[in-house]
């Protein structure tokens, strides 16, 4: 009950919180509206007293340059947007396959540093306090200056096995030489995929059953399509490389581009991944080890049945984050000339003088690659979180 | 009677050959660290020339050629400053240095780190700069290398903190459009990369102000890391801020203090104290990332480093180059990475034991 | 609490007022400051290249020191911003420089959609490829298949794909944009031949590469590169003044005028040296200069003989015939349009 000596106050007073939130919010709207307009302003100012072109109908003009790695098949004559695609392929390409391998050697140079043995706990604590304290680039330079400068010519090329060549140009592989063949691979892939569904789904009817090891579903997955390339490619014929000319005809090169920026990427991101490993493996309450052991359970079986399951849970949302830094480190490729997504909309730009829509091109599939990169992440993190509350 | 502690033929066995993975297991690395340390020994220290006059004497050795750091240090550390000069960048870079060492003092954590900072950064700015109290004027163009690996970081993260912490409660706010606003500016920040940032300033930051208005290119790096950091400082403040216990709020809600008043006294000194430890990885990450300016033509470590090889006589020695900076870099990492982690075992002293 | 909204508002207020603030052209920024800010490039000898003190030289810097002349009178008021190939036009664009004297190709693209003006050519170059010797190739024609090291963002990039095209030739670009990186790379073997104007091609071969002798030019010339200074545009004014300044540093060469005779002709030359030179008043005014603008420009600078003579000729280490760039009325391209 107020008392009569309270005055009474108005609905809409400035002692309400309610009404200071509105405020507040309003003004800042208002202050980054205005700060937005002006910039506006400003741009559209400037871009018409430069007779500056703007707008995305550039992605249809000829773009006029070569570009050194080709996903797919391109050629000076096909448009801005066709060599941004091939950027993007590009990024792509070196991004998954360096998650992959980022993982793979981050998890195993995790268990060796909790290792009980101290020469390979040394090992590993070098490599991941050199390659976590020097900068990504730099060490992108070093490696494309160690390429570069120790390998042959190709004309003296290091022949590894028939049919492997080694040099300063990059790594020839023999390859089918009927892209056909890669739909052998993609049906031995559907086929692998197919048995693991019906496994999985087996599992779920029969309650008892047991699960396949994670090795033999791997295996599985990696191996069928390898079989069907390798069918496809018995079928169809390979092409094999072979020195001519200023460097090789048939077969594939792997850039020296392509080789740094991965071997760069892999390294880098892999000594923080192994610092994850550890730190989630370490979360894991002593007392798990201690029970796997009194059931005599070995180290290795411990690690695959009781510990790495539950370290799982810690470590998926920071490697999330590597896999998204990972990505985006790949943008580094501009300085040592792999043909990736920034450096083809940088020579667009450069060419159009279109500055706007290519910086706002590179950050938009950026966003979109690390925004589905962490939806699938989170996904998966809430699929092995604890549901309920912890025992 | 207690049991002796076992024989060290024993001990060797246990730890290294303990079963047949491990043996093999060990001769691997036993086999890696043959391979590589006495050739990088070799290669580093004993090959090595550490005093030539020409570039040919040293090509004449097989070893690394260390008197081309000898040679050229001077341009890789502070790159095309005035030679006579390079006193001031020497002397801003151990202002930086020490008001680092000193913000890792926990006796620095509170206003005094303030006012540590607030002499450190522009003293090191003055110095560097130079036209007043009688030092010459340096235009920005000719600063580089170390200083200006140093004083991107610290500037960076000086005036980055600041922002993303209003950033981070921006984010936890109850009003739907600062919250907005906030979640907006560091999702978009955060999942694009730095060099975006970078071309983004550089390139359109001109285009965005009106003709006039020239910010030179120093500033416009400086200005793109610390918008790029702010997003990240704002994200580790906020696993900060959610670690802080409900209960603090309200007590001093019952005590009457208003938002700020809460938020400069009770929660912020107790967030930024629980994740001090991330905050010195982002300011490690800072550093190194601060080297992804020689791509928008900055004078930095890293292209001080690639300018030193252009001398034709000094030709064809990249990897020492890169050796030696990237040894700079692994010094100051390295000596912050081991401080955080003494922090994080050095228990928490203002937590009440009951 | 008040005291914010009020600070709020006021701020919102003064950025109404900048809102209003007119920007004024290129030509009364430059006059205000004091000095021209021009564009050159990172070191490219007899162009525009630091010595070891730091100081500047080449045709492009002695272009930016005659637009400082005619300017103000005076050629040391001008500033130089180095700047590699993915930043000189945004430099341009953004007014962080007034004018790009970096040995520049003038293109149609760039005059349009860029938004630049090409005003004149001061270095008639082409387009040509390096090869080593050890590959023993004779002709552009026989590099099928090679890999070629190249700048992005250049005319060379394009004209290069056209020229393969059009001989149904193949190649691999590595395309690098730190130009040190890419002449190491070169020089390490990554690619077979490296492509850019003759002119930088020479240069390159006898201050860059570690054995001279064992790199050749191929003969064809892959296109033309006209290089020339550029502005931005929407101030007309300020590209008269370049494109006036270039001219009249060719006109000084077709009339004999000198730096060491420009004292005597300016007394006793004949009428049409007296008007250009300012005795006979007028062309200044119609320029918006000061009338001895020319005279300041011979005097200081030099006419366009002596530049080339001092940074590019047989005098200078780069030992180039004048060759394209000779008047035109000893075989050259070099026309003055009449300053008059």
């Amino acid at each position: 009950m107020p008392s009569p000596s309270v005055k009474r106050r108005s609905a809409f007073s400035w002692h309400q919180p309610r009404v200071r939130a509105l405020v507040y919010q309003v003004l800042t709207l208002g202050l980054v509206l205005a700060g937005v307009a002006w910039l506006l302003d400003n741009t559209l100012a400037n871009l018409a007293t430069r007779r500056i072109a703007s707008g995305f109908g550039f992605l249809q003009q000829e773009a006029g340059f070569a570009i050194g790695e080709t996903p797919i098949p391109y050629e000076a004559h096909h448009s801005y947007g066709r060599a941004i695609l091939v950027g993007i392929l590009n990024t792509l390409r070196v991004s998954a396959i360096g998650i992959v391998l980022a993982t793979v050697l981050g998890l195993i140079i995790g268990l060796l540093r909790l290792s009980p043995n101290g020469l390979l706990r040394g090992i590993a604590r070098c490599y991941v306090e050199v390659f976590r304290n020097t900068p990504l680039l730099l060490q992108l330079f070093l490696w494309y200056a160690l390429i570069t400068d120790r390998l042959p010519a190709p004309r003296q090329a290091i022949e590894a096995l028939p049919g492997i060549f080694l040099s300063n140009r990059g790594l020839a592989l023999p390859t089918p030489a009927d892209p056909m063949a890669l739909t052998w691979a993609g049906a031995g892939l559907l086929l692998g995929v197919a048995l693991l569904l019906i496994h999985a789904h087996h599992r779920r009817r029969a309650a008892a059953a047991r699960a396949l090891p994670g090795l033999l579903k791997a295996a599985v997955l990696i191996g069928l399509p390898v079989v069907g390339l390798v069918f496809g490619g018995e079928r169809l014929g390979w092409s094999i490389p072979e020195q001519r000319g200023f460097g090789f005809s048939g077969g594939v090169l792997l850039s020296p581009e392509f080789a740094t920026l991965l071997i760069g990427l892999v390294s880098y991101t892999s000594a923080f991944i192994a610092e994850i490993v550890r730190a989630g493996i370490q979360a894991v309450p002593a007392g798990q080890w201690e029970a796997a052991s009194s059931i005599g359970l070995s180290r290795w079986k411990t690690y695959r049945l009781v510990v790495l399951p539950q370290a799982l849970r810690v470590m998926v949302p920071p490697m999330t984050s590597q896999y998204l830094n990972l990505i985006k480190n790949s943008s580094l490729a501009v300085a040592i000339g792999y043909p990736d997504l920034v450096s083809v909309i940088n020579t667009t730009l450069n060419q159009t003088g279109q500055a706007i829509e290519g910086v706002a091109l590179i950050m938009a599939a950026y966003l979109t690659i690390s925004l589905s990169i962490s939806l699938l992440m989170n996904a998966y993190n809430r699929r092995i979180q604890l549901d309920g509350a912890r025992p | 009677m207690t049991p002796s502690a076992p024989a060290l033929g024993t001990r060797l066995r246990r730890a290294f050959f303990s079963s047949p993975f491990n043996a093999l297991l060990t001769l691997i690395g036993l086999w890696i660290v043959i391979m590589v340390l006495p050739g990088l020994l070799d290669w580093a220290l004993f090959s090595a020339t550490f005093q030539a006059d020409t570039a040919n004497e040293c090509r004449q050795n097989d070893g690394a050629c260390w008197a081309f750091i000898a040679e050229k240090h001077r341009l890789i550390l502070f790159g095309l400053y005035p030679f006579d000069e390079q006193w001031r960048p020497l002397l801003a870079s151990l202002l930086l240095i020490l008001g680092l060492v000193l913000s890792c003092r926990r006796s620095f954590w509170n206003r005094r780190l303030l006012i540590v900072w607030g002499v450190l950064l522009p003293a090191s700015a003055i110095l560097m700069w130079g036209g007043i109290l009688g030092l010459s004027y340096v235009e920005n163009t000719l600063w580089g290398g170390l200083p200006l690996t140093l004083m991107l970081s610290t500037f960076g993260i000086a005036f980055a903190f600041p922002l993303g912490v209003l950033l981070a409660l921006g984010r936890r706010s109850h009003l739907p459009i600062i919250r907005a606003l906030s979640v907006t500016y560091i999702e978009l920040i955060r999942g694009v990369p730095l060099i975006s940032v970078l071309f983004m300033s550089s390139v359109m930051l001109p285009l965005f102000l009106p003709e006039g208005w020239g910010i030179d290119k120093l500033l416009r790096a400086q200005i793109a890391i610390i918008l790029f950091s702010a997003a990240y400082v704002a994200e580790t403040v906020r696993g900060g801020l959610q670690s802080v216990d409900r209960g603090q709020v309200e007590g001093a809600a019952s005590l009457g203090m208003g938002y700020w008043q809460t938020m400069r006294l009770v929660v912020l000194p107790q967030a930024l104290r629980a994740v001090v430890g991330p905050l010195v990885g982002l300011f490690i990450g800072l550093f190194k990332d601060t080297s992804l300016v020689v791509i928008i033509g900055l004078f930095d470590l890293t292209q001080a480093a690639k300018a030193s090889l252009t001398d034709v006589s000094w030709a064809g020695f990249s990897i020492e180059a890169y050796l030696f900076v990237a040894c700079i870099y692994f010094a100051f990492c390295y000596a912050m990475s081991r401080y955080s982690q003494t922090l994080e075992s050095t228990p928490q002293v203002n937590h009440v034991k009951v | 609490m008040k005291k914010i909204i009020s600070a709020a508002i006021g701020l919102v207020l003064s950025c109404g007022a900048v809102f209003s603030a007119q920007a004024g052209p290129t030509l009364d920024a430059i006059k205000k400051k004091g000095f021209v800010q021009c564009g050159v490039s990172t070191g490219v000898a007899g162009f525009s290249n630091p010595n070891s003190q730091g100081v500047w030289s080449g045709i492009d810097v002695d272009l930016c020191k005659a637009i400082a002349a005619t300017l103000f009178g005076d050629a040391t008021k001008f500033k130089l911003s180095p700047l590699n190939t993915q930043q000189r036009f945004t430099a341009l664009q953004s007014g962080e420089v007034d004018v790009l004297t970096r040995n520049t190709t003038i293109s149609l693209q760039r005059d349009t959609s860029l938004g630049l003006r090409g005003l004149g050519v001061n270095f008639y170059d082409g387009q040509g490829i390096m090869v080593s010797r050890q590959l023993q190739v004779k002709s552009a024609r026989e590099l099928d298949g090679a890999t070629i090291c190249l700048q992005p963002g250049t005319t060379t990039e394009l004209n290069l794909s056209d020229y393969f095209r059009s001989h149904k030739l193949k190649f691999k670009p590595v395309v690098i944009d730190n130009f040190d990186e890419l002449v190491r790379a070169f020089a390490a073997g990554r690619c077979d031949a490296y492509t850019t104007d003759i002119s930088a091609l020479g240069i390159m071969r006898a201050t860059m590469l570690p054995n001279p002798d064992d790199y050749v030019v191929l003969p064809e010339l892959i296109s033309k590169e006209p290089l020339g200074p550029m502005v931005r545009k929407g101030d007309d004014e300020w590209a008269d003044i370049v494109r006036w300044t270039l001219n009249a540093m060719i006109e000084a060469e077709e009339l004999g005028i000198n730096s060491k005779n420009v004292d005597q002709l300016s007394k006793s030359g004949t009428p049409v040296i007296q008007r250009l030179l300012g005795s006979t008043p007028g062309i200044g005014k119609h320029l918006g200069v000061d009338e001895k603008w020319v005279y300041n420009i011979v005097k200081q600078v030099g006419n366009y003989g002596e530049s080339f003579e001092r940074n590019l000729g047989p005098s200078s280490p780069m030992k180039m015939q004048r060759g394209a760039n000779a008047l035109w009325s000893q075989g050259g391209l070099m026309y003055a349009l009449p300053v008059r």
